[in-house]
């Protein structure tokens, strides 16, 4: 959190805002006449997890999964199949979710690191929608109509009960900021100079003898482990699950996010993902036909406000 | 195990693969060529069905219908590479990606305003509906007939187009290096939107001509374009024939697969199993095959020669 | 000390044969210069021997051990390092990081996730210390893509001294030097000789006779002559391939 000391660069004032909101938001959106704003906000914070998994592979280590957000189905999978088959222990669906999404992550990272570039794209993809197929070819869990999750993850004691709005958003919220905090100590470990080394010099990584691939999987496994726990409290907070939040427009989504509050910055996946979720739901409210609209702010993001929105406001605070 | 039906499903394996050939080659060319990674290809996929479709259902003829969406798709692709893409050459993959995502997003809205949410409905004329015998008891569809007769036939056009005219010439030295091509006088620009075109036209055709089996609807392209990619990437990117062998394997293993995996699954599995287990196995299957091909060479089973 | 031996060597490319049957043998301690016109495949020995590259045909022993199915992160912790005749640096880290990577290898494996880099003086310390001994000590806090480019070939020499190698592959560290650069690598080189063994890939004629122990002239990928400087100075043949035309240019 030192990162934030500086609150007169406008970067970091903003990530200062919007991680204030959410602090306060069960307190504040209530007396604003706005409750609802309240899931919304859990609902991004999740993302935002989802996000600074995903900046660490990308942003950091210049590998663009377009698969991400298969992650987010196999942690939120972990919480509903176990659910329907009677076991609500939080600590065994924890536990499923983690262990599914590293062993994922190990295979998918094992085979895709191989490639590099636009192979690495594709193949991240293609590997995503097998495991989207998989989810939708599954009957008995619902397939494309998803599955209803009775009753949220049971982690034991009375004090600490998800069902409690209150608890579960915090929990969020505490999720959120340990995965800040471990995204900022990874990238400036020992671990994170070789990543940042291999995506800016792959080449020179090895030739001072270190093997990069092994350092990247690793990598990609924290990556894929930190996403599936986004995805237990998805399925936690919208008691539901289906394969549709594991599909490539979702990885899309999350590569925007990241690249929107700005690639390779502690905060930017945060902040990106407040933007684009709060941006895509006001704009959802006008028109149906929001996506009209959206797509080419999209495109008009990546062409002019490249270094997203950490760039825009730190290169205001460099002229102004 | 029946003959009939292994044939038959071999040969709407290979109709498949057909169509993604036409995706395929598209995306290979642009990329080969422009290195551009453009996700907006189904989208063009999906135009081709919708502005093709339309033109049939005024005109009243299905076959005008296709003949009118060449020139149709032509300029459409032409338009979309000069006002949205050109700015995209510059930039890296990723910014590519994003872009032609928030394209694609753009271009299902559009269509859901000017057609409507249920997509369009286009028959056959009744000359190609229907079956014919072709042989060892078999009786096929026509049109199914005629979709691989039209994609070979376009097989065979571009491998002429490429390999054989002057244009052809242009395209592969654009593609081993532009800065040179460039530098001998090639107008790049030009060159770019003529393969971006005969990309969109070959997209359109492969969205139309499938038209009158799945009907037109709102983000067809999206699922046939991961399809493209997977085959690119396996028959190795720039590769026309690479794309022909991989969009062929592909679509045989993917039908052949749906239809007999359960029962492969049998020899090895009881019932129950086999039964849950093979459905969900055969939409992995050509992924899993992706994998492998990857595996072992992770550049294709056709790479690029040399890089520009 | 190791000494190095390449035997019977072959690379191809397409039709291209950049590495013909090349033999050539580095002693413990000694400063050994490869030298030879413009495509005879100097870079890609070079490659060959640290491992970016693999050979079609032939072996190499580094201190006594066959290395050449050896990968090239394996063979830098064996000891062997090089450097890279178009810099590759990393651009967008400080001198110091870029320094501090390699040093980090030292340690064994980087599997280390929660002590920040920064704050760590085992490696912050020896890298400062191998800045100021190429010369970069007070440039160590400048983003290495604004150094000027004498200081980034400084850079990249630094780079491949803190692996703490015991032989140094050189591909022509003097490249886009002017004279008054060249001749302060050529003093670093000399003091690194005895520390080191060197095998030094260079265009420069003034560097390489006034360091060489022995010379390797390669052309078209073949050695022509290996002998002391004087030998190959003298060299019909090589002043005939190489030196005759430096002469006459």
């Amino acid at each position: 959190m030192s990162a934030l000391a500086n609150l007169r660069n406008p970067a970091n004032a903003f990530t200062a805002l919007v991680l204030l909101v959410f602090a306060t938001g069960p307190f504040v959106m209530p007396l604003l006449g706005e409750p609802f704003y309240v899931i919304v906000f859990a609902r991004i914070m999740v993302w935002a997890i989802a996000a600074v998994s995903l900046n660490l592979i990308m942003g950091y280590g210049g590998m663009i999964s377009f698969g991400h957000a298969v992650y987010l189905g196999l942690g939120g999978y972990a919480v509903g199949i176990l659910a329907f088959h009677g076991v609500t222990s939080g600590w065994a669906q924890l536990a499923v979710a983690v262990g599914a999404s590293a062993a994922v992550a190990l295979v998918f990272g094992a085979i895709s690191l191989r490639t590099r570039g636009v192979y690495f794209i594709m193949i991240t993809l293609a590997l995503a929608q097998m495991i989207y197929f998989l989810g939708v070819s599954a009957e008995q869990y619902g397939s494309d109509d998803g599955l209803n999750i009775l009753s949220r993850s049971d982690f034991g004691p009375a004090f600490y009960d998800l069902n409690d709005q209150a608890t579960l958003y915090y929990t969020v919220f505490a999720v959120l900021l340990a995965s800040v905090v471990v995204s900022g100590r990874l990238v400036g470990s020992r671990f994170g100079a070789v990543l940042r080394a291999a995506k800016s010099n792959d080449t020179r990584v090895q030739a001072v003898g270190v093997a990069t691939y092994r350092y990247r999987l690793t990598a990609f496994v924290i990556a894929g482990v930190m996403c599936g726990i986004a995805g237990f409290l998805q399925a936690n907070l919208e008691s539901f699950v289906s394969p549709d939040m594991m599909s490539w427009p979702r990885s899309g989504e999350l590569i925007f996010m990241v690249v929107l509050g700005g690639m390779s910055t502690l905060f930017g996946p945060v902040t990106g993902a407040f933007v684009f979720l709060m941006v895509s739901d006001t704009l959802s409210e006008w028109t149906i036909h929001w996506h009209i609209i959206f797509g080419p702010l999209l495109v008009l993001v990546v062409l002019f406000a490249r270094g997203g929105i950490a760039g825009l406001l730190n290169r205001k605070s460099a002229n102004g | 195990m029946d003959h009939v039906l292994l044939i038959e499903q071999f040969l709407n394996g290979f109709q498949l693969g057909i169509i993604l050939f036409l995706m395929a080659a598209g995306l290979t060319l642009v990329f080969g060529i422009m290195d551009l990674v453009n996700l907006a290809h189904g989208s063009l996929f999906m135009i081709g069905a919708f502005v093709g479709g339309t033109l049939a259902l005024l005109t009243g003829s299905f076959i005008l219908g296709v003949i009118l969406m060449i020139p149709a798709m032509l300029v459409i692709g032409i338009v979309i590479e000069m006002t949205a893409l050109r700015t995209l050459y510059a930039r890296d993959h990723l910014d590519q990606v994003l872009a032609t995502f928030g394209l694609i997003l753009f271009f299902n809205e559009a269509t859901r305003l000017i057609w409507g949410p249920e997509g369009l409905v286009v028959p056959l004329p009744a000359f190609l509906d229907g079956s014919v015998e072709i042989g060892l008891g078999i009786t096929y569809p026509v049109y199914r007939i005629v979709i691989i007769a039209v994609g070979l036939a376009v097989a065979l056009g571009l491998y002429i187009l490429v390999g054989r005219t002057r244009i052809g010439m242009l395209i592969r030295a654009g593609a081993s290096n532009r800065t040179m091509a460039g530098a001998l006088g090639v107008n790049i620009p030009k060159l770019f939107s003529i393969v971006f075109g005969i990309g969109a036209v070959l997209a359109g055709l492969a969205g139309l001509i499938i038209t009158p089996i799945t009907q037109a609807q709102i983000g067809m392209g999206e699922d046939v374009l991961i399809l493209a990619f997977v085959v690119i990437v396996i028959g190795g990117i720039g590769s026309i024939r690479g794309a022909f062998i991989a969009a062929i394997v592909t679509g045989v293993i993917d039908t052949m697969g749906r239809s007999f995996l359960d029962v492969l699954l049998l020899l090895f599995l009881p019932a129950n199993a086999a039964e849950s287990a093979g459905p969900a196995l055969s939409s992995m299957l050509i992924y899993i095959l992706m994998a492998a091909i990857l595996f072992f060479r992770p550049q294709g089973l056709f790479p690029p020669k040399g890089a520009q | 000390m190791a000494g190095l031996e390449a035997r019977s060597l072959i690379k191809a490319f397409g039709g291209l044969t950049a590495t013909d049957n090349l033999s050539l043998e580095v002693a413990p301690g000694e400063l050994h210069a490869v030298i030879g016109p413009n495509g005879a495949g100097k870079t890609t020995l070079v490659n060959l021997l640290s491992g970016l590259l693999k050979p079609d045909a032939g072996a190499i022993t580094f201190a006594g051990r066959d290395i050449t199915r050896l990968s090239a992160p394996a063979r830098v912790k064996a000891g062997l390092a090089r450097s890279f005749q178009i810099t590759s640096i990393f651009r967008d880290f400080t001198a110091l990081e870029n320094v501090m990577l390699p040093v980090q290898t030292r340690h064994g494996h980087s599997f280390r996730f929660w002590t920040p880099v920064s704050r760590d003086t085992r490696l912050t310390a020896p890298a400062r210390e191998l800045l100021e001994r190429v010369g970069l000590g007070d440039r160590a806090d400048v983003r290495a893509g604004d150094l000027a480019y004498g200081e980034q070939r400084q850079l990249e020499i630094a780079i491949s001294l803190a692996t703490g190698p015991s032989f140094l592959l050189l591909d022509e560290p003097m490249a886009g030097m002017g004279p008054e650069e060249s001749q302060g690598l050529v003093e670093f080189l000399r003091a690194l000789k005895g520390r080191y063994t060197m095998l030094l890939v260079e265009h420069d004629m003034d560097a390489v006779f006034a360091l060489a122990d022995r010379i390797t002239v390669l052309v078209y990928g073949r050695v022509i002559a290996t002998g002391t400087p004087d030998e190959i100075r003298n060299d019909p043949e090589v002043r005939a391939a190489y030196l005759g035309e430096e002469e006459a240019a």
